[in-house]
């Protein structure tokens, strides 16, 4: 008997055998029942140098491709691409330019997040992984296509929209969700014409997580610090002519629910031009019952203490004493309707029910308590929490929790298809949680390569039958060298500004700029 | 590694001549050889930084000890990375992130220099925070820390502080 892989041929008493990533080489004898003879270098036919040729041949190496080129896409490959010696990657992200929310969602302010773009320009460098932008799945090319093209499809496209709030009067002009706000002083193509009403002195953010610190901290902050920032232009110059000097960040719970870290607190409590107005009564016994709580959270809460209830030092009341802004936390209340101005169509006011709390820590509930309040706002901004979309009809979803049903990243009922960051896990966590999660799904795929439940022996092409799936329907995908082009612009259009980067906000002039 | 496989009226068995997914076959960690002698040399190679030697061990997320040698004034991220010990360090080491998180001795925390403010901030957002938990980018080596072991943490398939799951309200 022989044996071929591909065109390569063994002798007759010897087999190569595939699995996953491995060549094994087997030889049996009929006489000798437990004698394994290895092979004479030449008995593989092929001739010399046939292992080399092994190595080379396409068939053995995984094509696997990852949808979204955020955090989670690329802290995918990077651990595909180091665990796996063979398998190439490819990365595919619907506008013309890669890195998802560490481009259009950390704040301006916090460059130093931003860092992480350097590790992912080295994983998008390897020689085996490739960028494909300004390609969009579900519309240029389907997952069904991806997935004759690839081994493994990695969903990693995160969480394009918002939670509603389903009250009335969210659709009056002054109410935009954070998501927008957030995309809008970032750059993000399709929140540059917001144009975002900041003519009324208070602002109310509904919502106690780090994004509605953000946007509080970008609406309050002097422009001095802005302006230094990779902020665009188009928004700063609105930011300029802002009244908005306050801003409540409301909850439905209390202090011990907030969703927002220790360091971005530290930072609105120290925010220049600026003074917290924080009510002691909120935390009258806090002190006791965060005794003995895991210290992430009493660190938190000793904070917001302290600063509600403590005298401030020298430095702190001088500052205060001469701030022109202010912001505060109000607690326990929840949002019933937006209230309009006499026109009918601008907001002009938030009415609220005030709730108790039932039930403790983390899952303690909101419950009103049949009392309601008012407070006089023009500008609402909902930060409730971000929200994925499904992709393609084809691909598993559950609308309730939005996201991709999975089991450690292998999305349910559907084999080959994989998911990680916000759509495997929902829209919460930094940069350390999705890339705990990436890993893990990159985990997955590597054991499903390993025994086999991906099949190897499956030639697939890649990129190479994607290409003419999009030449035929006339999308020209940008790599990442293109990227590089863009990357170069910004950056020399912000030196002239003092600034880390002037963004380009049109996708056409993105195109034009790489002569597409 | 023989795996003996019935097959038919005789005994096949297997030997694996070319593995290709590092750490989990019998490879060395850097470059491998097959019978056609064929080698693959590893990419990363960084300059090693001046001072006096200390050495130090770390023990990656599998639990293996790797013994290597620091410089003095060098920090345990940077040392990791140098020696391909699978430390992140997204933020590099601007106090933006927790990705370098490790763990050191009782003893060896005694002798650490207080963690700054922001360092703890940063730290409170790490999975699996403990007591002997300290960022790597701000552990500066000294003599001192000669023979120190440095502990990665094993994040995957756990990655919410102590264990905690966001439950919708």
């Amino acid at each position: 008997m022989t044996y071929s892989l591909n065109s390569l041929q063994c002798g007759e008493r010897e087999a190569l055998d595939c699995r996953g990533s491995e060549i094994f080489c087997w030889a049996f004898t009929q006489e000798e029942n437990l004698k394994w003879q290895p092979p004479p270098d030449n008995t593989v036919r092929g001739g010399r140098g046939s292992f080399s040729r092994l190595l080379s041949t396409a068939a053995l190496a995984p094509q696997i491709c990852v949808v979204g080129s955020g955090p989670a896409g690329f802290y995918t490959a990077q651990h595909l691409l180091k665990h796996h010696r063979l398998a190439r990657v490819d990365i595919y992200e619907k506008l013309p330019v890669p890195f998802g929310l560490v481009r259009f969602g950390v704040a301006p302010d916090h460059p130093e997040v931003k860092n992480v773009i350097n590790t992912f320009t080295q994983t998008a460098h390897s020689d085996r992984c490739a960028y494909y932008g300004n390609v969009t799945i579900g519309k240029d090319v389907m997952v069904k296509e991806l997935q004759r093209a690839y081994h493994a499809v990695v969903l990693s496209y995160g969480a394009e929209d918002n939670r509603i709030l389903g009250i009335p009067g969210e659709n009056l002009s002054g109410v935009y969700s954070a998501r927008a706000f957030v995309g809008w002083y970032n750059g993000l193509p399709e929140n540059r014409d917001l144009k975002p009403d900041l003519s009324s002195e208070t602002a109310v953010v509904l919502g106690q997580g780090n994004v509605a610190l953000d946007v509080a901290r970008v609406l309050l902050s002097p422009l001095d610090i802005l302006r230094k920032t990779d902020i665009t232009e188009g928004s700063l110059a609105a930011i300029a002519c802002s009244k908005v000097k306050r801003v409540w960040l409301v909850g439905r719970r209390g202090p011990l629910q907030v969703a927002f870290t220790i360091k971005e607190l530290r930072e609105m409590i120290n925010l220049p031009g600026t003074r917290p107005l924080l009510d002691p009564a909120d935390f009258t016994g806090l002190g006791d019952v965060i005794k003995d709580i895991p210290r992430p959270r009493k660190r938190l809460t000793e904070l917001m203490i302290k600063s509600a209830r403590e005298k401030p030092g020298e430095k702190e009341a001088a500052l205060w004493a001469s701030a022109t802004k202010e912001w505060g936390l109000k607690f326990q209340r929840s949002p019933l309707e937006v209230l309009p101005a006499t026109d009918g169509k601008q907001a002009r006011g938030i009415r609220m029910a005030v709730t108790r709390l039932e039930g403790s820590g983390e899952s303690a509930r909101a419950v009103p308590t049949g009392e309601v309040e008012e407070l006089e706002c023009g500008l609402i901004l909902s930060s409730i929490g971000y929200r994925s979309l499904p992709l393609d009809s084809s691909i598993p979803f559950d609308p309730k929790l939005g996201i991709i049903p999975n089991s450690l990243g292998r999305v349910q009922g559907a084999p080959g298809l994989y998911c990680s960051g916000w759509v495997k896990r929902g829209p919460t966590g930094v940069i350390i949680t999705t890339m705990n999660d990436s890993f893990d799904t990159a985990q997955s795929v590597l054991e499903d390569l390993q025994t086999g439940v991906l099949n190897l022996s499956n030639s697939k092409e890649g990129f190479k039958s994607v290409r003419s799936i999009l030449h035929s329907r006339g999308v020209h995908p940008v790599t990442f060298s293109d990227w590089e082009k863009i990357d170069a612009a910004e950056v020399a259009r912000g030196k002239l500004a003092g600034k880390p980067r002037e963004k380009i906000v049109d996708p056409q002039e993105m195109l034009q700029l790489i002569s597409h | 590694m023989a795996a003996p496989v019935a097959a038919g009226g005789g005994t096949v068995t297997r030997r694996l001549l070319l593995g290709a997914a590092g750490g989990l076959r019998l490879r060395p960690a850097r470059g491998f050889r097959t019978a056609g002698g064929l080698q693959v040399e590893d990419e990363t190679c960084t300059a090693e930084p001046a001072g006096d030697v200390v050495n130090v061990v770390f023990i990656d997320r599998s639990g293996r000890r790797i013994p290597v040698q620091g410089r003095v004034g060098e920090d345990v991220l940077r040392l990791a990375q140098r020696h391909d010990i699978e430390l992140e360090g997204a933020c590099e080491a601007s106090l933006a992130c927790s990705t370098c998180h490790v763990y050191v001795s009782q003893e060896l925390l005694d002798k650490l220099p207080v963690p700054d403010e922001r360092e703890e901030d940063m730290l409170d957002l790490a999975p699996q925070l403990q007591e002997n938990s300290r960022l790597g980018c701000q552990i500066i080596l000294t003599k001192e820390l000669e023979g120190a072991e440095f502990t990665l943490p094993k994040i995957t398939r756990n990655f919410y502080v102590d264990g905690h799951v966001p439950k919708p309200h």
